[in-house]
């Protein structure tokens, strides 16, 4: 039986235009690639990653553009769509006035008091 | 005709760690397209910035090969800032913390940047306008 990895990911926004994506959120991808069943909490700014319709387009340095802005909303919902499971703190998003109708679909919100619980759950618990 | 304005920008962060990285270079492409003169002093990490090893790579995760990921190299970016000034005819200098770059072997840049010391970016300090300090954190 493989482990059960929940990964929470606090850090948002570092370096995504350089990388075209967040390299959590990639490395979950490829862990899952690889037959990890990882799933995913979005605590702090992070949470805004579930956030639909974002756009990173348009970046230039003098004449060249940039072409593959990082989507990171869509990567959010492909790891979901591929079956991980990918929680939101819902304190996290009250606090910044993010509403349950701006989320990507295949997300689950999670209160504060119901996260030692819902880390139980797992064998372990990477903070990233 | 008004003399043209100095800008000096002191950078900390090294390339793919932080959004302060592509931030620096959003504004000094701002500066130059307002015709601004700009000098860079890259300090500590960003002396990778420029490094000329960066590779593109495919991405199997996006599902992109490594032409369609057209993946951003920040020397290139650096690159065409400095292709952007010359278009323009403006000055810009970017000067390597020499230390620095012995401390992470970062010897090998694009064709552009210089070796220096914190003197240059004293010299710039006082030959500029007005100096920005991006740091990292």
């Amino acid at each position: 039986m493989p482990k059960k990895v929940l990964s929470i990911v606090a850090t948002a926004y570092r370096a995504t235009l350089e990388e075209q994506d967040d390299t959590v959120v990639w490395l979950m991808h490829a862990l899952r690639g690889a037959g990890a069943p990882v799933d995913v909490l979005l605590r702090g700014n992070a949470t805004n990653y579930a956030v639909k319709g974002q756009d990173a387009s348009g970046l230039a340095f003098g004449e060249r553009q940039q072409t593959q802005p990082p989507r990171v909303d869509q990567d959010v919902a492909k790891l979901a769509a591929n079956g991980a499971r990918v929680f939101l703190v819902e304190e996290d998003l009250a606090e910044r006035g993010i509403e349950r109708a701006e989320l990507i679909t295949g997300v689950e919100s999670v209160a504060r008091a119901a996260l030692p619980t819902l880390l139980a759950g797992y064998d372990q618990v990477w903070h990233w | 005709m008004a003399a043209r304005k100095i800008l000096t920008f002191a950078i900390m962060d090294a390339p793919y760690e932080s959004a302060r990285s592509t931030t620096a270079l959003r504004l000094i492409d701002l500066a130059l397209r307002r015709g601004c003169d700009v000098n860079v002093f890259a300090y500590e990490g960003a002396v990778a910035v420029p490094f000329a090893k960066q590779q593109p790579h495919p991405n199997a995760v996006h599902g992109r090969s490594v032409e369609e990921e057209d993946h951003p190299n920040p020397k290139d970016w650096v690159g065409a800032l400095m292709a952007e000034a010359k278009k323009r005819g403006l000055t810009f200098n970017w000067v390597q913390c020499g230390l620095c770059v012995d401390e992470r072997g970062a010897t090998e840049w694009i064709e552009g940047p210089r070796r220096g010391s914190p003197a240059d970016f004293w010299k710039f300090v006082e030959a500029s306008d007005n100096t920005l300090v991006i740091p990292t954190k």
